[in-house]
């Protein structure tokens, strides 16, 4: 298995990482270490065993429904680089968001 | 020539739970109308470390939703990150449900126009969280994070849906479920309620072979009309770029309310990749079946339940069963109604038209129409209707006084006895008031008396009229026609 420069290209745009060309011949090396490690560890046979989500013992932890104090507005956006009127502001976007 | 083709729709629904409180944090949801960003905290504003812990409420409100859409309610739920990035968005993932989800292969029914019964196929029901809220302000979109976290129910139907009437027929079924359970608001123009159809069409040569066509999703739709108009508009659209030897694309579009047609929406820059994987903040949801069982005996009785006992019990007209079951406070108005009415002798259905005809038309006069749900809220109690029915019955007074005397009721809340006293409308059955309006009748008509005499007897209606007229509609239609014809023909 050897990743090729445009899916490691994609890859770094899914997560807006913007790559030197160098960068991407170095990542697509190391990526491809990830990988076939994994594929090392697919080859064991687990057809009899139901698929993980949660390593923990653990299940059903759940909130009662009662409001808390959220933040003010201040503090919410106190980290913010850029505010407006209590909003976050950045750089526009186009809504084609759906949900 | 010119190809017919069919419709195919499946629709993604999104329903904001009615909870207190955010999905993973106990932010209060009472948000509608505060300033920006004024009910978050670490959890929803997506800062590092924060812990989610899900709603336990929100989790109960997808289980009843999920049996009363009659799916299988899975024995363990996952949740999921589904990564993407945009402004709304904190965490630069939406906490969801993939290969897991709460509820899956349901049904809902719904009536086409021939009166047979069909099923739309419910593909799957998980609980997620909403977004938060862009405004787009020049160079800049302004977001505000106070809608981020909050309890989201994704219905998915099959491509069961075959028409944009069957579509809103859907739709108005789903909502009243909703309604009904007490999970959703159905408030579609805020928001609370959105639907996203997809849309392709085929020919019946492609439909036999089970091909498709490609889909078109269609967003930004804030009533229920206009899901209905907008699945119209699509699928004439597409078979126009078919015929015209187009393709079809598989496209994202919105729906332009005042142009009444769907737009191209922007596509997205990078193909859609959301790399779910569960989501480790998270322990799974074990949903023993005596939990489902538990909350199974919690549900109400359903339209559906209720339409069919309507009819059963009752024998109430098909055409008046789905008046009043689509709406949970009409349904109960007219089960109370019913009750200090009377359940025999076509009683029900007698009330039915009182409440259908005469009621609604007072509502949507009043301009509350368009929420029939303000029957709760109307000053005409259901006893109170029920009285004044009985007084008509009862002959106390005419059909026409008693819709009179119900318009009276609605401003003013009094009791049927009250009004009929206060507007002196008693029904007049009294020999000599009767007589005296005849003869009055009479004497201001004498060439009319003259024809009737001579054998012209459709007269009889006129002088029935003036001799109602005369007694300002009050008298008792049976008593006076009776003296009537005895007085013409004396
Ligand atoms: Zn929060």
């Amino acid at each position: 298995m050897k990743l090729t420069k445009d899916e490691v290209q994609h890859v770094a745009e899914l997560a807006k990482l913007q790559l030197s060309d160098a960068e991407l011949d170095e990542y697509a090396g190391q990526l491809d270490q990830i990988l076939a490690y994994a594929q090392q560890i697919q080859s064991v046979d687990t057809s009899a065993v139901p698929p993980t989500p949660q390593v923990l013992p653990l299940s059903n932890v759940l909130a009662d429904d009662a409001s808390r104090d959220s933040l003010s507005n201040d503090q919410a956006v106190d980290n913010a680089p850029d505010t407006d009127g209590g909003y976050f502001r950045v750089i526009a976007v186009f809504d084609e968001s759906g949900a | 020539m010119t190809q017919e083709y069919n419709v195919v729709v499946g629709m993604e629904v999104h329903a904001q739970l009615l909870t207190n409180t955010k999905m993973f944090c106990r932010c209060s949801a009472d948000y509608q109308g505060a300033p920006p960003n004024t009910h978050t905290c670490p959890v929803c504003l997506g800062l590092p470390g924060a812990l989610p812990v899900s709603n336990r409420a929100a989790v109960e409100a997808t289980i009843r939703t999920g049996l009363a859409l009659n799916c299988e309610i899975a024995e363990t739920a996952v949740f999921a990150r589904k990564n993407y990035h945009y402004p709304d968005l904190p965490k630069g993932y939406q906490i969801s449900q993939y290969e897991l989800p709460l509820c899956r292969n349901g049904w809902v029914e719904i009536e086409l126009p021939d009166g047979s019964v069909k099923r739309i196929r419910i593909h799957r029901a998980h609980l997620e969280e909403d977004t938060g809220k862009n405004t787009h302000a020049g160079l800049h979109t302004l977001v505000d994070l106070n809608r981020a976290g909050m309890p989201l129910l994704e219905v998915v139907t099959e491509a069961d849906i075959a028409s944009a009437d069957e579509a809103y027929a859907f739709l108005t079924k789903l909502r009243s479920v909703l309604r009904y359970l007490g999970v959703n608001s159905g408030n579609m123009e805020e928001g609370a309620l959105r639907c996203e159809p997809n849309i392709s069409v085929r020919t019946p040569e492609q439909a036999a072979r089970g091909e498709l066509g490609a889909k078109v999703e269609v967003k930004n739709l804030n009533s229920l009309r206009a899901v209905r108009n907008a699945i119209a508009y699509e699928a004439e659209r597409q078979a126009g770029v078919l015929n015209a030897g187009g393709v079809i694309e598989q496209v994202n579009m919105g729906w332009d309310e005042d142009r009444q047609r769907t737009v191209l929406q922007r596509s997205k820059e990078s193909s859609e990749d959301y790399r779910y994987f569960p989501e480790p903040d998270l322990p799974p949801l074990v949903v023993d079946r005596q939990w489902v069982e538990e909350t199974a005996r919690t549900l109400p009785e359903l339209p559906d339940a209720k339409e069919q006992r309507y009819r059963q019990d009752w024998s109430l007209r098909p055409a008046d069963t789905g008046a009043i079951t689509g709406e949970k406070a009409v349904a109960d108005y007219f089960e109370a109604a019913v009750a200090a009415y009377g359940q025999e002798d076509g009683k029900p259905q007698r009330m039915a038209n009182w409440i259908t005809d005469e009621l609604f038309r007072l509502l949507y006069a009043d301009g509350e129409g368009q929420d029939l749900r303000q029957i709760a809220a109307t000053r005409v109690q259901p006893q109170q209707l029920a009285a004044l029915v009985q007084m008509v019955d009862a002959r106390k007074i005419n059909a026409n006084t008693g819709k009179k005397v119900l318009e009276l009721m609605y401003g003013s809340g009094d009791d049927p006895q009250t009004v009929v006293k206060r507007e002196g409308l008693a029904m007049v059955s009294n020999t000599d008031v009767i007589d005296a309006a005849v003869q009055e009748a009479f004497d201001s008509n004498p060439d009319e008396l003259a024809r009737y005499r001579s054998g012209e007897k459709k007269l009889f209606g006129f002088f029935m009229g003036q001799m109602m007229r005369a007694t300002k509609g009050k008298a008792d239609p049976q008593a006076a026609r009776q003296r009537l014809q005895e007085m013409l023909d004396g």
